[in-house]
């Protein structure tokens, strides 16, 4: 039962498989994304209120989205790798920080954006804001605690112990800063719960959200799989892969 | 062979008392922390302005983020001189939990910054003029809030150890951590400056120690381990 467990802590089983899986899940990151970019931007209605700046959630929403889904993939790799010593989930935890981190700082971009003509200024000190530069400066503890500690195995050890303390900082840190201050607008896109936004403008939400997650599972694939290559140069199996090319 | 069986009080007084020992054989370890405070706080009147009326408006937030970033260059008193000498990796070894002996750790490592922090900082809040029913409610909050950001930063500091340039990493690996605590701190104290109910500040406070005493040693062990490779 627990064969397929094992089998995935092997990094040549994983580059063979996600070499077979990479061209169908980019393929339809970028159907996906295309069709959303396309539909939101150019024919979703306009918003009563904010006119046409209310495009950019396209982009805001899923990348707020993921900036805290990749976090959590990063907590459970590293975790895995912490618990059963996996090599393969120290290097996904590794491949999630930096991708984790652009993604936040592209929410944090883009919501600046919107703000300007929204709110009439760059900047707030409004909880979600805040609580997602908080995550911005955990990404970059764990990148620069990664980069610090020159041994690997090391390195990706310590890095998910503080991943994990950051873990159970996230709720903390979260619920302290809302009660602190508030000025954003709830969460708008929910799966569960009725859409609060007419059908139009929720469709291509709910696209671009499925598009950024299969973009981020091809991001972190490609990442994963370099990763494994520079690590295993001296196995027989990425040698012989070199010398067919 | 067989060891003495030690209990937990007896280890962990027995740590305690040796940090102490160590410590004040050292004295400026001990003043250094209270100095950076003083010279922190005073450089606030200097930037912003002399008004008392203003700077009693801005004293809580000034005088924990100075307690949050003396309590932070502290930090590397906790291992290092023990990582150094070799006491780590005995510790380690020893078949006595680690647990106890890093909650000794941080504990005396509370004694040492937070508390003379603590105690320091009435004198510091009257020269920022904060009014005097906000005194206890810093006080207060520096004896709940610093052992808090001790066991978070004994976190980063067990992690970085050994490393070349700790001091600018620990501090980006440290303070969003520390963020929860000075808001709630910081906010008790302002409140009480207004004359506000900081019950409700105070027992989060409380909560975040509990849960620090219980979580933070198992992962302070468990960066110990990885730190010292074994």
């Amino acid at each position: 039962m627990w064969t397929w467990f094992y089998r995935l802590g092997s990094p040549k089983w994983f580059y063979d498989i996600s070499g077979r899986w990479l061209p169908w899940i980019a393929c339809v990151a970028s159907i996906l994304l295309l069709t959303g970019t396309v539909w939101g931007l150019a024919f979703a209605p306009q918003d009563y209120q904010q006119g046409n700046s209310f495009r950019i959630m396209y982009i805001h929403v899923p990348s707020a989205f993921l900036a805290q889904s990749c976090y959590f993939v990063m907590a459970i790799c590293g975790g895995i790798g912490l618990v059963w010593k996996m090599k393969l989930s120290d290097i996904v935890a590794k491949s999630c920080a930096p991708i984790g981190a652009s993604f936040t700082l592209l929410a944090l971009v883009t919501g600046a954006i919107w703000g300007k003509p929204t709110w009439n200024t760059w900047w707030v000190w409004d909880a979600r804001l805040t609580s997602m530069l908080v995550l911005l400066f955990l990404y970059l503890g764990v990148i620069a605690l990664q980069s610090a500690i020159v041994d690997r195995n090391q390195a990706a050890k310590a890095s998910a112990v503080l991943t994990l303390v950051g873990l159970v900082n996230i709720p903390i840190i979260k619920y302290s800063v809302e009660w602190w201050n508030t000025l954003h607008q709830p969460a708008s896109f929910s799966l569960i719960s009725r859409p609060a936004m007419p059908m139009e403008m929720w469709m291509p939400l709910l696209i671009m959200v499925i598009g950024f997650y299969c973009f981020f599972a091809a991001v972190l694939i490609m990442r994963t799989r370099v990763e494994i290559l520079e690590r295993e140069w001296r196995t027989d199996w990425v040698r012989s892969l070199v010398k067919n090319r | 062979m067989t060891g003495k069986h030690v209990t937990f009080s007896g280890l962990f007084l027995a740590m305690l008392k040796r940090d102490m020992v160590i410590a004040f054989r050292h004295p400026s370890d001990l003043a250094n922390p209270l100095i950076f405070f003083l010279v922190v706080v005073s450089l606030f009147p200097m930037a912003i302005t002399p008004d008392p009326e203003y700077l009693a408006e801005i004293a809580p937030g000034v005088l924990w983020v100075a307690s949050l970033l003396a309590t932070l260059l502290s930090l590397d008193l906790i291992f290092q001189s023990d990582y150094q000498d070799g006491t780590l990796e005995q510790l380690l070894l020893s078949p006595q939990p680690i647990y106890t002996s890093v909650l000794a750790k941080v504990f005396s490592h509370w004694l040492l910054s937070g508390l003379p922090l603590a105690l320091i900082s009435p004198l510091l809040a009257m020269m920022l003029f904060l009014p005097a029913q906000a005194m206890w409610t810093l006080v207060l909050t520096l004896l709940i809030g610093t052992p808090v950001m001790s066991f978070i930063g004994a976190v980063g500091a067990a992690l970085t150890i050994g490393l070349r340039k700790t001091g600018l990493l620990l501090s980006l690996l440290v303070l969003p951590l520390y963020i929860p605590v000075l808001i709630f701190a910081a906010s008790a104290v302002h409140n009480a400056a207004l004359g506000i109910s900081v019950t409700g500040h105070l027992a989060l406070l409380g909560a975040m120690l509990a849960l620090s005493v219980v979580l933070a040693p198992l992962a302070i062990a468990a960066a110990l381990r990885i730190s010292l490779g074994n």
